[in-house]
């Protein structure tokens, strides 16, 4: 029983990851490595708590994270998409803009507690039927309806990258943009829209954190799961399935040198924090060893396209 | 209809002056998250200015702050002139700490010249083969070298952690995490606030520009940063330059680990990069590449982050008000930096046309 509540609090643990994949993911499908994560999560979710402890709606809490994280995001798509800056350069200075920016909005709410009406409302539920499966059940299907709605994003998009037209396009330009120009496929717009979904997704990554996952608005509620949140998209190798599973498994090893502090281990507990990144490297490496073009990461990944260039 | 099109090489003036454009419209925008903050922000601005260069004291501060951010970002950019994506800084930064601490460990009794020859050694050494590795397999498979360098960092943040929690936890500190400060035999010395550093800087800085300006290897990695298919062509073995760049990269930043803790803070602690092997990366990329600029584009950061812990105090301006004019002034840029290399130029059909 012990296994089934440490794998629960794994796929707890493991949303707030899961939806930043999920953006960063979409952000690097067009070409656009944004080592943002970090910033945006961060500003979505000190929004997300502000909106939240203000209105006490957590339906408008939640829309003003994803619009903070789009907000982030739209800078970064400025500055790499239309005046062609470094991706990473620009990237990292998101990540410091948005510490900061959490940092000084956030410090007239550390402490304080999120109100009632939305713990209330992200409360657990299990649902009927697939609640009732043993096992899976109690580890899947007995948690938030925030975590209940990022299981129908990994969906939808999933959907959106393999089954529309629009994700074909934006396959096609983070593999080739010149090809993708000149078959007619306005690129910057395709940029834009997917920079600014992946903001969003990584605003309510963070909001999950400040509105469900804590009770007391701490000093950094992020704490560089951003940057966990990069490592897992080459951990799923770019495919949102597989960033479903790989999140709850990095979840698990988040917590996991929290559970196993009560058992005297041999080796330091803190090397276990360790394990995500050290998984990372073997896949990043593994996959670049093999000439699988499906499991690599986009060709046009972290340049920028100029159409004179040509 | 108005086209964008690349420009030729920009002059030298036209950079100044678009680059102080762009700092001041920073620092207009940034005024109003220091109206927000409560503070005036033209006092403010001021303020981080005498913070830096008010009395000696604070002006060996500054310069505190800038000798690692420039050998830092001088390693990474030894990096980038091979188009090597190095932003694990922070990483090989931390491992050359713990380098140099580990010769103090096995070696307490070295005499003090000798004691800080071989932390540096070590600390070079530590930084060099954790930027080598990732190195050694982009060069074999191609492997992605800023995720793999990204990842570093962590992998070396938790050994620090557990190094300063469990195994090299100061059993004097009575039960305080932290590492046992070093003794006075490995620390650099020091004259009125400003440490022995600063001269192994100023070494550093002139052999690297003989390095990268003046010597086969420096034009190598050039050449092999320009483009792989020339470097092949003229017969380079790429696969020890992109070694050697690694060797030279993830030294120098391991180096500063060194500095840091022998000169700085101490002890070796998890906190002790704070941050810098990343603002490093874009000092590095704002000057594109230059040694000289590298230098000037140090110091200005270096006033940034001396004069952001100064309003701390002065003001009771929480730093993280500085973070975000940092971030302000570094968007600013990058976004100017468009105005650099492209220009706008006219239809020219369409205006024969009208």
């Amino acid at each position: 029983m012990e296994l089934v509540f440490f794998l629960c609090a794994a796929v707890k643990a493991g949303t707030c990851l899961l939806y930043a994949t999920l953006g960063e993911i979409i952000s690097e499908k067009v070409g656009h490595l944004n080592l943002g994560v970090e910033g945006m999560m961060q500003m979505g979710a000190v929004i997300g708590f502000i909106a939240g402890f203000t209105f006490g709606n957590p339906i408008a809490a939640v829309l003003c994270a994803a619009l903070a994280g789009a907000a982030g995001a739209l800078i970064y798509a400025l500055l790499t998409v239309s005046f062609k800056a470094n991706q990473t350069v620009t990237g990292l200075t998101l990540s410091i803009f948005g510490v900061g920016f959490a940092a000084f909005f956030g410090r007239d709410f550390v402490g304080k507690k999120v109100p009632e009406a939305i713990t209330t409302f992200f409360q657990p539920v299990r649902l009927p039927g697939l609640g009732n499966i043993p096992y899976i059940g109690d580890i899947f299907f007995n948690q938030s309806v925030y975590v209940y709605f990022s299981y129908l994003l990994v969906i939808a998009i999933y959907i959106y990258l393999y089954k529309t037209k629009w994700g074909l396009n934006t396959r096609m330009i983070g593999e080739n943009p010149v090809a993708a120009d000149a078959s007619g496929i306005s690129v910057d717009k395709y940029k834009y829209f997917n920079i600014l979904l992946s903001g969003a997704l990584c605003g309510l990554g963070g909001a999950f954190l400040s509105l469900v996952y804590i009770s007391v608005y701490p000093v950094d509620v992020v704490g560089g799961r951003g940057w966990i949140a990069v490592c897992l998209v080459i951990f799923a190798m770019w495919n949102p399935g597989k960033a479903m599973l790989g999140a709850y498994f990095f979840g698990a090893l988040d917590i996991a040198s929290f559970w196993l502090q009560k058992y005297s281990l041999p080796v330091s507990i803190y090397l276990f924090t360790a394990l995500p990144y050290l998984a990372t490297v073997f896949v990043l490496v593994f996959t670049s060893m093999r000439k699988n073009g499906n499991k690599k990461e986009p060709a046009w990944l972290g340049k920028n396209y100029f159409k004179e260039d040509r | 209809m108005i086209h964008i099109v690349k420009k030729e090489v920009p002059k030298t003036r036209d950079k100044m002056i678009i680059r102080v454009a762009a700092i001041l419209a920073a620092l207009l925008v940034a005024s109003i998250i220091v109206i927000f903050a409560g503070a005036n922000p033209l006092q403010l601005y001021f303020g981080i200015l005498q913070g830096c260069f008010g009395s000696v004291h604070r002006f060996a501060a500054t310069m505190e702050k800038m000798v690692p951010l420039l050998v830092l970002s001088l390693g990474v950019m030894v990096a980038f002139k091979m188009q090597f994506w190095n932003i694990g800084a922070e990483g090989q930064f931390l491992m050359g700490a713990v380098g140099a601490t580990l010769v103090v460990r096995l070696l307490p009794n070295l005499p003090l010249p000798i004691m800080l020859l071989c932390m540096m050694i070590l600390a070079f050494v530590f930084g060099a083969v954790w930027l080598m590795i990732p190195a050694f397999f982009k060069a074999r498979f191609g492997t992605n070298e800023t995720l793999f360098t990204l990842m570093l960092n962590y992998i070396a943040l938790t050994l620090v952690t557990a190094l300063q929690y469990d195994f090299w936890k100061d059993p004097a500190a009575s039960g305080m995490p932290k590492i046992a400060n070093l003794p006075d035999n490995a620390l650099l010395p020091t004259v009125s606030g400003f440490n022995l550093s600063i001269f192994f800087v100023v070494i550093i800085v002139l052999v690297m520009y003989f390095f990268m300006n003046k010597s086969k290897k420096g034009f190598e990695i050039a050449v092999l940063g320009e483009s792989e298919n020339t470097a092949r062509y003229i017969g380079l073995n790429i696969t020890k330059t992109i070694m050697i760049a690694a060797l030279v990269s993830g030294g120098l930043c391991g180096l500063v680990g060194m500095f840091q803790i022998s000169g700085v803070s101490g002890a070796l602690s998890v906190e002790i990069t704070g941050g810098l092997g990343f603002t490093a990366i874009i000092v590095a990329w704002l000057s594109g590449l230059k040694v000289p600029f590298v230098v000037t584009n140090a110091f200005f950061f270096a006033i940034l982050l001396q004069g952001a812990s100064y309003i701390q105090t002065a003001f009771q301006i929480p730093s993280s008000v500085a973070e975000m004019i940092q971030a302000i002034i570094l968007f600013f840029i990058l976004g100017s930096e468009f105005l650099l290399r492209y220009r706008f130029v006219r239809d020219q059909t369409e205006s024969e046309v009208a």
